[in-house]
């Protein structure tokens, strides 16, 4: 069964939806061409925060505040920090822009993602209905983390301690080195 | 009723609270430090006391012009306030005055509350880098990497609160500590969790909130010796009146989320039902006018402390004591 475009447009939250994905795409675009490396972190806070309100719309509240907390308040932050200690110039840069032979392998690249996270999903729900549910809530969504995907969730924070033990090793180098 | 009509009472009801709360905090800021200081303070503006000195502030800095450095990133520039005064208003969404007086009880409450105050520091940064001075830069990061370093010790003991209680929801965590803790002679006693074992946690979630609200001591993004206004240095008219109002707005919103939080929010021991919500706002509003007084007076009896001591502090002596007290909590929530 195929959804005809006047059916689509006569939901009231495929609308949403619309006012929602279409900014956010567009940030996603301009976070690749914009010719400022602060305004691209912007455009990718944007995105991220399109992303965000998409999951609401899905009711996963929790997934959703995690994108706004751990990546516009921790990871978009650290990149802006980043940047403005190194260098951070207003206007445009002339060194952002790259030329074709890197240009076009990226396009390809991320239109092969684009194809594979398509084809998975039509794959995985075509056009199935999802009966309508509340927002998913917190306690289920714990007891789910840490009773059926514990061992899952162990490795994930070990590949974090890695990361931890690794950042630590390379701030403390440079006192040792004979350099 | 009407779910746009409740929406719009609702923002009206909460942006009118921010705003008129915000205006008699710089008020009592006003006079408070000026008795500290042995002065007498704003004393002619509206007859008496000088009640109508914010009032009379406030209408200076809206018909001042709304200047922008010609290098400046404009549109950055300008939307910086607005994400600012964004996140220090959505908290106000879930901060319950009574069982009902809530904007929304959502079932993530604290979560919510760290998760969009977290995006004033996008608003920081945006400002520092936006106005296109080296002073505005360097305040801008000098209060990201403080906003960061104490978020952490804030977002642990939250979760402090959260592992004792059994809940995320701000009501809910109320309602826990309205609950019976022991039983003296046919007298149901209830305690807030600063008394059943938090002090710690309220410690130091005053200090770091005294540090995510940039206030002496923890001022350095803006201290006028070093770094004129540090991010605000460019701002003027209607945008820098929405950050200086965003800044005593958030006193208050940090305030009302310790007062849920540790001093037992709405709930009166004894009360329930109905009435809570009559006088559930008083007691609320009492509770967040003593930590507002608690602020204020830090700011008027401390130096300033130094950017480096500020990273010891929270680093060093903040993170490691929240993750014991976490533990500690865990510890007692099991065995009793």
């Amino acid at each position: 069964m195929t959804v005809s475009i006047s059916e689509f447009f006569r939901e009231t939250a495929n609308w949403a939806f619309l006012v929602i994905a279409v900014p956010t795409l567009y940030a996603g675009w301009r976070t690749v061409t914009s010719n400022n490396i602060v305004r691209a972190v912007l455009y990718l806070v944007v995105s991220l925060g399109g992303t965000a309100a998409l999951f609401f719309m899905l009711g996963a509240e929790f997934v959703g505040w995690t994108v706004v907390l751990v990546y516009i308040g921790a990871v978009i932050i650290l990149f802006l920090i980043g940047i403005m200690i190194t260098r951070a110039p207003l206007g445009v840069e002339a060194d952002l822009s790259h030329d074709r032979s890197v240009k076009a392998p990226a396009a390809l690249l991320s239109t092969v993602m684009f194809g594979v996270v398509t084809w998975a999903l039509l794959d995985a729900f075509s056009n199935e209905a999802i009966a309508p549910f509340d927002s998913t809530s917190t306690t289920e969504l714990g007891l789910l983390i840490f009773d059926r995907f514990v061992i899952p969730f162990e490795v994930v924070s070990f590949v974090l301690l890695a990361a931890l033990i690794g950042g630590i090793a390379l701030a403390r180098m440079d006192s040792e080195a004979p350099e | 009723m009407n779910f746009w009509l409740e929406l719009i009472l609702k923002l009206v009801a909460i942006l009118g609270f921010v705003l008129t709360g915000a205006l008699v905090v710089i008020y009592a800021e006003l006079k408070a430090g000026s008795h500290m200081q042995s002065r007498i303070g704003p004393y002619y503006a509206g007859g008496r006391w000088g009640w109508a000195q914010p009032l009379a502030d406030g209408l200076k800095f809206l018909q001042k012009e709304d200047l922008a450095p010609a290098a400046a990133d404009r549109t950055v520039y300008g939307l910086a306030p607005y994400v600012v005064m964004m996140s220090t208003i959505a908290v106000f969404v879930v901060i319950p005055f009574g069982p009902d007086m809530v904007g929304r009880d959502l079932d993530l409450g604290i979560y919510f509350v760290l998760a969009v105050s977290s995006l004033s520091v996008l608003g920081i940064l945006m400002a520092g880098w936006s106005s296109a001075n080296k002073y505005s830069l360097m305040g801008g990061l000098r209060a990201a990497a403080q906003l960061i370093a104490y978020e952490l010790p804030l977002v642990l003991v939250s979760a402090a609160v959260v592992i004792q209680a059994g809940t995320m929801s701000l009501n809910g965590i109320v309602a826990s500590q309205a609950q019976t803790w022991f039983t003296v002679g046919g007298v149901d006693v209830s305690a807030p969790f600063l008394i059943k074992g938090q002090i710690i946690g309220f410690t130091i979630f005053m200090i770091a909130s005294v540090a995510e609200l940039s206030r002496i001591p923890f001022d350095m993004p803006i201290a006028e010796s070093e770094l004129t206004m540090g991010y605000l240095t460019e701002y003027s008219g209607i945008r820098f009146t929405m950050f200086f109002l965003g800044e005593y707005a958030a006193m208050i919103s940090l305030s009302a989320i310790a007062a849920t939080l540790y001093l037992g929010g709405y709930a009166v021991p004894g009360v329930s039902g109905n009435i809570l919500n009559v006088i559930g706002p008083g007691v609320m509003l009492a509770k967040i006018s003593l930590l507002v007084f608690i602020f204020i007076w830090i700011r008027w009896t401390w130096p300033r402390l130094r950017e480096d001591q500020l990273q010891h502090l929270a680093w060093r002596w903040l993170i490691p004591i929240s993750l014991a007290n976490i533990a500690v909590i865990s510890i007692f929530k099991v065995a009793f």
